[in-house]
């Protein structure tokens, strides 16, 4: 009994940090409708400015100063970020700011290590709670005691701060209706600021009170947000006592689940969060918003097959492409090969958040099914390659099929955040079942049959099985399937008026693209020879959407074009740094703050001007059309 | 001359909605401005206090160009607006409502705090701690209007102050309008009911298609019923 007395207690002392950066990512979503995806970031700052301090600092007063000043700095580094790279974005859709958020994530973890170092940091203990209670024989370490009290005095401050307080009241109101608090004369730009920084450092707060229980390390920021995410969806994003239950209950959860399920503790958390957004779509605390009006695109343009002239251009690129191990070396023919099967993946991507509006930031996830199921099915089943590309997909549409049921549910920042949770716990799957997966190892020597090994041969297979998948994705687009997946994107009550039952359209355009994604990750896994739980990384799915993003998030082929780009980019690039995270999370922000159409938007809007000023008569029509928008 | 609104352009993406609109509010005046549903009378407004982006024209407030200041600044120089939505905070209470429009003290414009505004609205005295969003239509709109008077401004833009109230409480809409033209705020205010412009205004301009095609004081406006039949529904 004792035991799960202490047990118990051990999952609330986890609750607090997890509160902290749940009220922080809540209140920042309340007033600014941007949900950080960098809040981890500044979780793992936070942690790691303590470490510093603390260090440095000798005494108690060092430790309890160090960690709040180590809060205050990181908080500071947040209004930076908030008033340089935030205030560009408010008005932005809502994937660039989610992407612009992850960008910055992405930075920070090469910053940490370079700062840091890769390695595990050990902190001090906190003074004056170096030691543990005896609970009828079980032992509570004291810090634990501490960490529980804090938590509901957190929640305490912040309800006093929110209730009884001007600013409390001026954000609350900002949180409902953040033009009319402009038009009573309170400057939003100070309120946004103030509360960004606030967010950041409840944050870094929480990672900072983790030194004395955790090692610092430079993954912890995804662990959290991960963890931080489940407990918004459960608990509703923007109620701070949801975030505050709903840390409880996770942690909670996660406490009790090792005792069940030793190997995959997730399992447990995942099945509440699929009860939850079965009963309560937005959280136990949340209230259900009113369909957002969808954002105005970047571009108007309406979509439009292929002419004969575009068509011929591409068929003859295809012939060029095919044509390249005439001229070219092994080593070209395998990158060839790579970004043959990156095609297949961000078309996959596309179809889901250019066509079905749904953008996924886990989309590695099915790409990592079709990897393993062709794995599992070759190495254990001993299946011919023809039977594993064919059947190992399947895995990739069974979790897609699975999962979508849920995400579909959800829609914008929550579909986003969801689809990043699974990937995650299909990810720990995949590195703690370690009898079936191998865990860190993979599995290794999965490699093609002779008919396919040379890499010409494999090259030209990847090619076909790529050219196939766009031109099946882009017939789809111009189906009437497709026609009632982009109706459903664009407006969800008008489509739902007329008979679009819009869910099941969104499910099957997302077991669509996880079986696509499944394909993709089938050949990879030939190519490699061998499977890793990376293959379904968060790093993975972030470069799916790059690619979207690069070619061109509302064009129709930007998939295709930003594919071949950024995935030759990138192998050269690795070629070339260490600091390939660094580098990738700049290029996102940037590519998002200075050039959000993309390579393929860019270039329509540049032949859309020259056939305006040729054909006065077109732009009337085109001019109509955007008035109809 | 308190307002003046001249060569006002405004677009709602490629749309183009008001065009060359000229309008003048004097010190201490209540002007309202006429139009049928879509003529024009909230983006007007909406355009004079910053939340129209697209837009192009001078806007002098006593006496200086605030066409270029954001709607914060805008209305914290004493041009108060009151929203046709209404846009109660529902989750605040009526206290809490009118601290979001709380204000310095403006020099040139008549001060008004809690208990000035609970006399002029008893109703709203009364239930002081209730939500804003279990409040009646009525109620509410009596809670934006205070709430914009928080903020001490020397003019405010009253947008369909009538709309979807009963006659008991248009009654007492009128007559709050009135004693806020007595302490001396400058009033803009849009209808459609011409009923209930006359009984608060000295002015009137007619708006229709975006475009300001009457001017002038309410007698004027009754001597001319061709004018009034073509551009109002009554």
């Amino acid at each position: 009994m004792a035991f799960y007395v202490v047990q118990f207690l051990t999952g609330l002392a986890s609750a607090a940090s997890l509160f902290l950066v749940a009220s922080g990512l809540s209140i920042i979503f309340g007033v600014t409708r941007i949900v950080n995806f960098a809040h981890g970031a500044f979780y793992m700052l936070g942690a790691y400015a303590a470490f510093t301090l603390t260090e440095r600092l000798g005494g108690a007063l060092g430790f309890w100063g160090g960690v709040v000043v180590a809060a205050l700095i990181v908080a500071a580094i947040g209004v930076l970020v908030e008033m340089l790279l935030l205030r560009r974005i408010y008005h932005a859709p809502e994937l660039f700011q989610l992407l612009a958020t992850f960008g910055l994530t992405l930075m920070v973890e090469d910053l940490v290590v370079l700062i840091w170092g890769p390695d595990d940091l050990v902190g001090r203990r906190a003074p004056g709670f170096r030691g543990a209670i005896d609970f009828f024989g079980q032992n509570i370490p004291s810090y634990d005691l501490f960490l529980i009290v804090m938590g509901p005095l957190v929640l305490g401050i912040l309800w006093l701060l929110f209730q009884r307080t001007r600013w409390g009241v001026l954000v609350r109101a900002a949180t409902q209706d953040r033009d009319m608090v402009a038009a009573l004369g309170v400057n939003q730009k100070w309120l946004f600021t103030s509360v960004f920084a606030l967010g950041v450092f409840l944050a870094a707060l929480g990672g900072a009170l983790q030194i004395p229980r955790d090692a610092v390390n430079h993954a912890m920021d995804l662990r959290v947000i991960v963890e931080v995410f489940v407990v918004v969806v459960i608990g509703g994003l923007g109620s701070i006592t949801g975030a505050f239950v709903a840390a409880v209950l996770v942690s909670e959860l996660n406490a009790f689940g090792i005792l069940i399920f030793p190997k995959i503790s997730i399992i447990l958390v995942f099945l509440v969060m699929a009860v939850v957004l079965i009963v309560r779509p937005w959280g136990l605390f949340g209230k259900p918003e009113a369909p957002a009006r969808r954002t105005p695109g970047l571009t108007v343009n309406p979509w439009r097959p292929l002419t004969a002239n575009e068509r011929f251009a591409a068929i003859a690129a295809l012939v060029i492409a095919a044509a390249l191990p005439l001229f070219a070396g092994n080593y070209a023919l395998t990158v060839g090969s790579e970004i043959a099967i990156f095609v297949i993946f961000a078309v996959s991507l596309h179809f889901l958040m250019s066509v079905g509006g749904l953008a996924s930031f886990g989309h590695a996830a099915y790409f990592g099914l079709g990897a393993y199921g062709v794995a599992l099915l070759a190495k254990m089943a001993g299946l011919p390659m023809i039977a594993c590309l064919l059947l190992g997909p399947l895995l990739g549409l069974l979790g897609a099929a699975v999962f979508g049921f849920f995400a579909v549910q959800l829609s914008g920042v929550y579909f986003a955040m969801l689809t990043l949770a699974f990937a995650q716990i299909v990810w720990s799957i995949a590195f703690q079942w370690v009898s079936v997966t191998g865990g860190d190892n993979g599995i290794l020597g999965v490699w093609p049959e002779k008919w396919a090994a040379s890499p010409s041969h494999f090259y030209w297979l990847s090619l076909g099985i790529a050219a196939l998948a766009v031109v099946i994705l882009r017939i789809m687009v111009f189906s009437p399937f497709g026609f009632a997946l982009r109706a459903t994107r664009d407006s969800p009550l008008r489509s739902e008026a007329i008979g679009i039952n819009g869910k099941r359209v969104q499910w099957t355009a997302f077991v669509i693209a996880g079986t696509v994604a499944g394909l993709a990750g089938a050949l990879f896994a030939y190519l490699k020879g061998s499977v890793f739980p990376d293959n379904m990384g968060i790093s993975l799915s972030v470069d799916a959407l790059v690619m979207v993003l690069l070619g061109g998030v509302e064009t129709v082929s930007g998939a295709v074009i930003g594919a071949v780009v950024y995935k030759a980019l990138n192998i050269w690039l690795v070629s070339q740094t260490e600091l390939s995270k660094l580098v990738l999370g700049a290029f996102v922000v940037l590519i998002v703050v200075a050039f959000p159409k993309g390579i393929v938007g860019t270039l329509e809007a540049f032949m859309h001007r020259r056939r305006k000023s040729s054909s006065s008569t077109s732009s009337l029509v085109t001019s109509r059309i955007e008035t109809a928008e | 001359m308190k307002l003046a609104v001249t060569d006002l352009n405004s677009f709602y993406g490629p749309a183009h909605i008001l065009f060359d609109i000229a309008l003048e509010v004097g010190e201490g005046e209540v002007v309202a401005l006429l139009g049928r549903n879509g003529a024009g009378k909230s983006t007007t407004f909406r355009s004079i206090v910053g939340l129209v982006e697209n837009r192009s024209g001078r806007i002098m407030f006593e006496g200086k160009d605030v066409s270029r200041e954001p709607t914060h600044a805008i209305v914290r120089s004493g041009l108060g607006y009151v929203p046709e939505e209404r846009r109660i905070f529902t989750d605040l209470t009526v206290e809490e409502n009118l601290e979001v429009g709380r204000q310095p003290k403006r020099p040139n414009a008549p001060q008004w705090d809690r208990d000035k505004l609970f006399q002029l609205f008893p109703n709203l005295g009364e239930m002081r701690g209730r939500p804003g969003g279990r409040m009646s239509g009525g109620e509410q709109q009596m809670l934006t209007i205070a709430r914009t008077l928080m903020g001490n401004p020397s003019l405010v833009l009253l947008d369909e102050p009538s709309e979807g109230l009963s006659p008991k409480i248009v009654e007492q809409m009128v007559e709050a309008i009135l004693a806020m033209k007595k302490e001396g705020v400058s009033i803009v205010v849009s209808e459609q009911n011409l009923h209930f412009a006359r009984l608060i205004s000295d002015r009137a301009y007619i708006i229709e298609r975006g475009r300001i095609c009457f001017g002038g004081t309410m007698a004027e406006l009754d001597a001319r019923p061709d004018v009034r039949d073509a551009h109002l529904s009554l």
